[in-house]
């Protein structure tokens, strides 16, 4: 059994309970995509690209008042230590769909009738908390194709590991650790997208979780906004 | 009466929503109003008005369009008109009420590959756009250069009346061809063309800037 949490109350990379990784966020990063951003999340390195709104193929998906979306989660045979293989896992399948379902909800689909919104998620490096470091790229990816969205998604963890709450959990975190909720957030809507639970939580501790993973994502929505920020507005008026 | 300019992201708040109709790219909880895409916002006393820095051409009727005819088949030319939908131009349009599919031959006037300038006489939600080129003026693009722009910098592109896109064309002595659709045709000199060229490419990278034309102007004069 591995000690998480030092007597000083320190974790193992030398964090706080309360404390993130660094997360770095760079829109418009590939330029065939109608919309693309990078995010470094701790270790985790992912690419996001957003295609479309476009023509739907094959033609039976497609449905007449309006759009829908297509989502692939992709983790790179180089991205975790030992190789894995490139067929989609069913983890992979997954996450594909709740982060899909994720960002449904934030998107009017109505305007875009008869058409397909693609998004491409790549993950070139993993850590814990990938598909909440997804979410961000994805909502980064979205804003900077220009689809209507009623309000960005940034997505956080948190967690308990030696009987602690804790935010924002590493691949160590997660794997050691008692339990694991990642939360996607709409930051100006005050709302949830995203909701996952895995391990035994009490009451108590479950809405102590929320609020320190609503916080993180919070701390996470001001990166986004600063990257954004920086590809649209960074050459100002002198 | 001033007029306040906000940078704004998806899902921003930018003050109460007016009575009747909604700004363009906004949206309302409430009494609320929200943006939906990245932007500037200009609120006057009470009226807002957005402007979008990204996203999608969405056809609208009487747009003036520059396309590429994709395929073609015994009826219609397939266009690509930069957007999500594929437009159609029917033949009939361009050979006439006399059209027979034995007679005429679609190739004979746009092959595939040909880029022509529209005007999208319909589309709505449940149908594709449907394009004439009856109007003098349209037709085929036989010679200048093809740039694409982002759908939502068109307007800054034309500028106030037309002002924009005049101080392009008559300093570097080209003349550009705007299709609302974001596609750009350049004509004239190769030396003019490559200037044109940059200043297209400045107001993509440069649109949300208010002292555009000043640094169009400079980039203009200083030549190739």
């Amino acid at each position: 059994m591995i000690k998480l949490i030092d007597e000083n109350g320190l974790r193992l990379d030398g964090r706080r309970f309360d404390e993130l990784r660094p997360v770095k966020i760079e829109v418009g990063v590939i330029k065939n995509a109608n919309g693309s951003a990078y995010i470094e999340h701790g270790k985790n390195k992912i690419v996001a690209a957003v295609y479309g709104p476009r023509e739907v193929h094959p033609k039976h998906l497609l449905i007449p008042d309006r759009a829908i979306v297509r989502c692939r989660y992709h983790m790179s045979p180089f991205s975790t230590e030992e190789r894995k293989p490139p067929q989609p896992t069913r983890r992979e399948i997954e996450i594909s769909l709740v982060l899909r379902r994720a960002m449904e909800c934030v998107l009017f689909l109505e305007e875009y009738p008869r058409s397909i919104i693609d998004v491409y998620v790549e993950v070139l490096q993993s850590d814990g908390g990938s598909r909440c470091a997804s979410i961000t790229a994805i909502s980064a990816a979205l804003a900077d194709s220009g689809i209507s969205m009623k309000d960005l998604i940034v997505g956080c963890a948190s967690g308990k590991a030696d009987g602690q709450i804790i935010l924002d959990l590493s691949d160590i975190e997660d794997k050691e650790g008692e339990g694991d909720m990642p939360v996607a957030y709409m930051p100006n809507l005050d709302k949830i997208t995203l909701l996952q639970f895995d391990g035994i939580f009490s009451e108590e501790e479950f809405k102590k979780a929320l609020d320190l993973a609503i916080m993180g994502n919070k701390k996470i929505y001001e990166v986004l906004r600063k990257a954004l920020m920086e590809k649209y507005f960074k050459t100002e008026e002198k | 009466m001033t007029i306040t300019r906000y940078k704004v992201l998806p899902g921003d708040y930018i003050g109460e929503a007016p009575p009747g109709p909604l700004p363009t790219n906004t949206y309302k909880i409430g009494n609320k109003l929200y943006t939906l895409k990245i932007g500037l916002a200009e609120v006057e006393d009470k009226e807002v008005k957005f402007i979008p820095l990204a996203g999608p051409y969405i056809p609208r009727i009487n747009d003036f369009v520059v396309g590429t005819v994709v395929d073609l088949n015994a009826f219609t030319w397939d266009v690509d008109i930069n957007s999500l939908y594929m437009a159609h131009l029917p033949s009939q349009d361009v050979f006439g009420r006399n059209f027979s599919p034995t007679s005429h031959s679609l190739s004979e006037q746009f092959k595939v590959g040909d880029m022509l300038t529209a005007k999208i006489i319909a589309y709505d939600r449940t149908r594709d756009p449907l394009l004439t080129v009856r109007e003098p003026g349209l037709g085929k693009v036989l010679r200048g250069e093809p740039v694409v722009l982002s759908p939502s910098k068109i307007p800054r592109l034309i500028g106030k009346k037309g002002s924009m896109a005049k101080i392009i064309e008559s300093k570097s002595k080209t003349k550009l061809i705007i299709g609302q659709n974001g596609v750009i045709i350049v004509q004239g000199p190769p030396d003019g063309i490559v200037l044109a060229i940059k200043a297209i490419h400045l107001i993509e990278e440069k649109a949300h800037v208010p002292s555009l034309t000043s640094m169009i102007n400079e980039l203009l004069s200083k030549g190739v």
